[in-house]
Parts: structure tokens; sequence; C-alpha cells
């Protein structure tokens, strides 16, 4: 009673107020991940994610192995791209993207062949210089969803040291089972991972946060921390109440270290990073192996997929060969999905190729979704009680709509992440999360004045 | 091969929503009043479900023409005419004429609520509106209160317990004051006020039916206790203030008049309450306060339909005054005053 137990499970910090009980819908939680034949072609576009698009470095013609670096920027924000499959550059040129944006992409022909480049270099690491140059070079973005390069995140500067390393395995989106997977699957490496990282970031305790929903994943990461502890005895396990959007980042770093990141500002300003928990086992399987990004696991469910899957796929593929490979449709799809449903994006095509940071494909049934009709708003007040940064949506829509950046800005639309609580809690099922899109062009707007 | 029969929806995330909806929301307020109207027709007789009846479906009816009018979409299927209706009805006297009725939902609906933009875009409380016009219009009608019961006695006019209650000075006895006017008839027993066996409005009296339709509302998380419980507890506070510290005096205070189907029916309609927590307290207190001094010190036994409506007034000064600080909001202003000195 009351004895400190340096081994035990952490519970959260710090709650947080707002967000939503969303439906779970984790079908494919106890599906192991299957690696999916090679596709006859894959496109990969040059502009995957935030940040710089990179430039070809190939030519129609050119033969290529997997692992080869294709595309590249000289722009800090931005992560190289590998080839990833064997074959050769069919064609160069711009693609239409799931978010209707369109990018310059390399067309790659299989030769049927499933050898990797020649040369992996296995990458020197001595300090955190040569880890993010391996990141960098590794061509890592957040495998969590929103593909922020990774090497720009974990450069640690001198004068803001960090001190906690926040592996995020919330996994609060409904549907999506790649990360919970990860951890039951590859537990040592995200380990491995976790302690190369502290190595060369400086990191004092590194907190693995997983929601209280998975207690299997939470079971054997702790079994793999506790088995690795004569590393360090830096990892705790961390459990969260499952209620969405607890897996954003300035939810996490509250829960798990009490710590509020101010406006405008990144977790590193107040000592923490966070990463998702595919990404440290990443990096784990790189500093081995050397061979880049160039294929990741996604989640194939909704009520309109026959057989739901986690698959493992090269960079790519497209959409539509995923899909026929989990048995096409089992009705006629209202929305599909790239990411989970409370932020994916929905496409109109399927013909649009999976990138390094979709880790879903969803197809829904209207009926799946639950469309409900659109109505007045009653004032009800459920998008402020929900919104996770206690955020007025429905003064935000009224000066967005009148556009007042500087009202705008005093309601502090700049916190605003998208995460869609207030929308998915609206009974007037009005589009609240566009509303604050326009907003924020507003603000950009006035500010480019 | 994999194909798409039917063109693929694309719109802004999130792509799920909460089963919650505004007729699902409107659904739940019916059922919490449905109590208070049963209490109300065992109390005062059929005539009162003529009267509830007659609300309703004027209600209802004035909601379809004046959108068909002004060409605007149908909404009555959200249910809203019909919650207004059950409440206008609530706060009439038994012996209302019926045509009176009609005017109130007419008021209510067609001038409070659709020329302001119907559901959520009316800045006043559709049915206390009403009843404060056929209140200042009709006041005879409207005060014309019968004896309860009247199946067990005739039906003949009463005072209510608030009109009772104004004549105890409160710089005397207040507990031999009550007891007198117990014993005389004008002040009904306790019991009977918790049972609504009192004149007064037709859903208005029975406490319990009330309360039994507030939990529902409240376990349904329709609405918050924020305000019925700031309102109620400002009122009880007064209350007890100026009695010094008469318990009888508070109870009576709280159940009589509309008090309680004002706190947890009426200033909790969303359209016309602040949306923050700070802002419900607030408007609560606001609403507790007038409607004390009113009955205390106005010219009228009873202030709660005027409070609710000055206070929906003033709710969107409240809400911008009670606006709460944002996630990472007040840490980013300390530092800047920190960079600054």
């Amino acid at each position: 009673m009351g004895k400190h137990k340096p081994d035990s499970i952490l519970k959260a910090v710090k709650k947080g107020v707002g967000g939503v009980g969303v439906v779970h819908s984790k079908i494919t939680a106890e599906v192991a991940i299957e690696r999916m034949p090679l596709p006859q072609t894959v496109v990969i576009p040059m502009s995957q994610h935030i940040g710089a698009p990179c430039e070809p470095l190939v030519r129609v013609g050119d033969s290529v192995k997997a692992g080869q670096l294709i595309g590249d920027s000289d722009k800090f924000i931005s992560a190289p791209i590998h080839a990833s499959i064997s074959g050769t550059v069919t064609a160069v040129g711009d693609v239409m993207l799931s978010n209707g944006r369109t990018s310059k992409a390399v067309t790659i022909t299989s030769d049927g062949r499933d050898d990797n480049f020649a040369d992996f270099r296995v990458p020197t690491v001595t300090d955190n210089a040569s880890l993010c140059e391996a990141i960098r070079a590794s061509g890592l973005v957040g495998l969590g969803g929103a593909g922020f390069p990774a090497h720009v995140k974990y450069r640690i500067s001198p004068d803001k040291p960090i001190d906690t390393l926040i592996v995020n395995a919330a996994e609060c989106e409904p549907y999506i089972t790649v990360d919970y997977r990860e951890c039951k699957d590859h537990g040592d490496e995200i380990i491995d991972g976790v302690y190369k990282l502290a190595k060369y970031c400086g990191f004092k305790r590194v907190i693995i946060a997983v929601e209280d929903n998975k207690p299997d994943a939470i079971k054997i990461l702790k079994e793999v921390a506790d088995s690795d502890i004569a590393r360090g005895n830096l990892v705790r396990l961390m459990t969260l109440k499952s209620r969405y959007p607890q897996g954003a980042e300035k939810m996490m770093v509250l829960s798990a270290t009490g710590r509020t990141v101010p406006e405008g500002a990144l977790p590193a300003d107040v000592g923490c990073i966070v990463s998702n928990v595919a990404s440290v086992a990443f990096i784990s399987r790189y500093l081995k192996s050397g061979k880049p990004l160039i294929s990741r696991s996604v989640t194939v469910s909704g009520d309109a997929i026959a057989s739901p899957k986690n698959i493992r796929v090269p960079v790519g593929i497209s959409v539509r060969e995923i899909i026929d490979y989990c048995g096409g449709f089992s009705a006629d799809p209202y929305k599909i999905l790239l990411g989970g449903p409370m932020m994916g994006t929905a496409t109109d095509s399927i013909d649009v190729p999976i990138v390094k940071s979709n880790n879903a494909v969803l197809a829904f049934t209207e009926k799946g979704l639950g469309e409900k009709k659109k109505r007045n708003c009653i004032r009800c007040g459920r998008c402020h009680e929900a919104c996770p940064m206690s955020l007025f949506p429905t003064e935000i829509e009224k000066y967005a709509l009148a556009g007042d950046a500087e009202e705008l800005k005093k309601l502090g639309i700049g916190v605003c992440m998208e995460c869609g609580s207030c929308a998915y809690s609206c009974p007037a099922a009005k589009p609240l999360v566009q509303y604050m899109r326009l907003a924020k062009s507003v603000v950009r707007e006035a500010g480019a004045k | 091969m994999t194909e798409l029969k039917e063109k693929l929806t694309v719109s802004s995330s999130p792509h799920i929503k909460s089963p919650k909806t505004v007729t699902g929301i409107m659904g739940d307020v019916i059922i919490s009043l449905v109590p208070a109207g049963i209490a109300g027709t065992v109390i005062f007789g059929l005539r009162a479900l003529a009267v509830i009846a007659v609300c309703v479906v004027s209600c209802v009816i004035f909601e379809i023409l004046s959108r068909k009018i002004m060409k605007r979409s149908f909404t009555a299927g959200d249910l809203s005419a019909i919650v207004t209706g059950l409440l206008l009805a609530y706060n009439l006297p038994v012996s209302i004429p019926l045509w009176m009725c009609v005017i109130g939902s007419f008021v209510a609906i067609v001038i409070v609520k659709q020329l302001f933009g119907g559901i959520g875009q009316n800045f006043a409380n559709p049915a206390i509106t009403a009843r404060i016009v056929l209140l200042v219009s009709f006041a005879s009608a409207m005060t014309n209160f019968t004896m309860p019961l009247p199946w067990k006695m005739d039906a003949v006019a009463t005072a209510t317990p608030l009109s009772a209650l104004g004549s105890v000075d409160l710089t005397g006895d207040i507990a031999s004051q009550l007891r007198a006017l117990t014993n005389n008839g004008s002040l009904p027993e306790m019991k009977e006020m918790l049972f609504g066996i009192r004149g007064g409005c037709i859903g208005e009296t029975c406490a319990a039916a009330l309360l039994l339709g507030a939990l529902f509302l409240l376990a349904r998380g329709v609405i918050s206790l924020r305000i019925p419980a700031s309102y109620i507890v400002t009122v009880a506070v007064f209350m007890l203030a100026v009695s010094h510290g008469n318990a009888a005096f508070m109870f009576y205070e709280i159940t009589a008049g509309g008090l309680l189907l004002g706190a947890f029916f009426m200033a909790t309609d969303y359209s016309t309450s602040p949306m923050s927590k700070k802002g419900k307290i607030v408007f609560g207190i606001g609403c507790g306060l007038l409607t004390s001094v009113i009955r205390l010190y106005g010219s009228l036994p009873e202030g709660v339909s005027y409070s609710i409506l000055l206070m929906n007034i003033a709710c969107p000064l409240i809400e911008k005054a009670c606006r709460p600080g944002y996630f990472g909001r007040k840490k980013a202003e300390k530092k800047s005053k920190e960079a600054a000195a």
C-alpha cells in the first residue's frame, strides 16, 4: 500500500477536456499483418506529406531496384523517396492524389523480382546529427497519419533539451489496427528503437502510451520493456482512457506529462517529442538493416469491404489493388477513406496510390457511416463540450463566414487540429470542420495582405 | 476486378457522426414533459388535456404554415414545435379560453421563432414570450386559477401559493404566519406542494413530476445541472437570507409558481441560454436573483417568466464575457508578459 512501484503501469498524469466516445470498430485487431503479393506497377508520388515535394532522380526507361533513391529535395522539411519495387521506370509525370491535388510521380513497372537495392548501407550513428542524417536518408515520415518528416523532429538543439519521448500507441481513430499489430507483433523492435533514440537524443524517460481498450498491447510491451530493463530502465507504459482524440500530440503530452503545449508551440517547447509507435519500430529496423521506408502496414476495413485485413504494401500501390486483395466490395461503397473515419480523406477514385502516411483504406456504405439529416444549429453546445481545445466551433463558424480574422484569432482558431470531435457530436450534422478550415484560410489570407 | 457502380461521395472529415440528432433531443424533451402533463390532467381535469392539445396542434400548424409562406424548408419533423406547444400549455391556467391558446401559439412560433429564422435562431424563449404576451393582453384570464382536483370539489377560483406567500411579513414571525396561512387554507401543506395539489398553471404545480422529467433529461445528457442548480440554489439562498433562515419559507418559494418548470425546462433552452459552463452558471444566478427580487419586491406575485426572458436577452453578453480560455492560451499570454517584463 502506497509503496513506490517503479515497474507498474502508469496512469495519465492529467486528463484532457472534451473529446468524444467514438465507436472502436477495431474489427481487424486480431488479424495478423499479411504481406501483399508484389503489384505489377506502383505510382510513387513525389509529394506525399507536409513539406517540400521531391524532384524525381530517375528517367523513363531507367531500371531501378527496390530501395533505390528516386526522389529527393534540398529543402529541410522533406524526406527522400525510394523505389518500392524493382523494375523499369515507365512514366514520370503528374498524377492525381487521394486528396485531389496533383503531384509529380514516378511509375515503376515490376520486373517480377523481389530483390532489393544491392548496397543497403547500415548507417553509422554516433551522435544526434548522424542519427538525424540516417533518419532522413531512410525516408521516414510520421507513420501515424500526419506524415511529418521524422528527421526534423529528432534534431535536438542544445538550448531546447528534450527530457521525454512519448511513444504514441493510442490509435484512437476507429477501425485502424496497424499500430496495435505493431505493438503485438514487434514489441521488441519498439523497445529497441526507443533505446536507440534515447541514446542519441538524451531522453530521460520514455513513455509508451496505449489506450485502455488494448490490454494485449500493453501486456506485451510491458514484458518486452521489463526484459530490456538492463538497457537503462527508461521505459514506462501508460494506459490512457480510450477517448478520441487521445492520440493527438498535444493531448498525449498533457496526459503523459501534465504539460500544456502553448498556442503556436510544439511539444519540443515543453521538453517532449511524440512519435508514432510504428515509426519507432521502423527506426530500430532501419538502423540494423539500412533498408529505407518503401512499404507500410495498412488496415483495410469498413462495412463495404468483403474481408477486412491488415496488410503490408509497397508505397505507391493503388487503392484498387488493395481492395481487390481484400475480396473487393461486399456492398456498393458510398465513401472510401484514406486514413481513419475521424480525420481521413474521402477519395473520389480508387485509382490513387498509397503514400507513406496512409494507415488505412476504409470503404463504407451510407448506412455504415450513420449519416443524418442536416439541420439548423440549435446552440446545444455539444461541439464546444467535445472540443479538446475548448474552442467555440459555432462562434468560429460565424466569424469565418463574416471574414473577421481578428476575432477568429481571439477565438483561438490556431489551436484547432481538425480532429472532428465537434462535427462528430453535432446533432444537426453541421460540417463544422469545414468551417474551421474556412476560418483558418480567412486568417491566412488576412495575414498575407 | 473491383468496379464502382456509383460515384463516391467526397466530403470533409469527420466521416462518422454521433447517433444524437436534433429530433432525438427534442423527443427526449417531450418524453421528459409527459409526467408533468399527466399530473396536470389529473390535478386540473380533462380540460387541461384540451389546452395541451390545442397548444401543441396549433404550434405545429403554425410551424408548417409559416415555413411554407416564407418558402423555407419543412422543419416540423424536428419536433421542436411540439416542445414549444407543451411548454406553452404548461404555463397557462386550465380555465384559459382555447382561442387564447391559439394566439399564444402564434406568438411563440411565428413571431418569436420563425421570424428570426426558426429553430436555434430565436433569441427569446418562444413559450415564455408567448406566456408574457398573453399575460399582459389577457391579465384576468391568465390569472384565473381554479382549485385543483375539480372532480373532488367545485371548480372555484383560488389564489396561488405565491400570492399567499406574498402576504407574509418578512420582518415578523415567519413560521407562525406560514402556519396560519396553511390553517386557513390559503397555503397548501408541503406534501400537497410536492404533488402539485394547488392552484397554478397546468404543468407547473407537480414538483414530483417535474423532477422526474428533469432526472430523465439529466440522465440522457440533454441538459446539465449548471443552469437549473444555479437558478434554484440562488433563489433558495436569497429566500433563506430574507427569511432569517426559515427553511419552510424557502421550500414554499421553490415549489411554488413556475420555478421548477422554468429552471429545468425553460431556462435550459439551448437557443436562448449560454453554451459555456461558466456562462450557464452566470445565467442561472441571474435568473435566480431576478426571480427572487420580482417575487419579493415587485408588483407581480411571480417572476420566473420575466427573469428568464430578461436573461435570454442578456445571453449574448454573458456568452461573450464568459468565454473560457482555450487550450494553451493562458500560458502563451503569461509567457509574452514575462517576455515583456
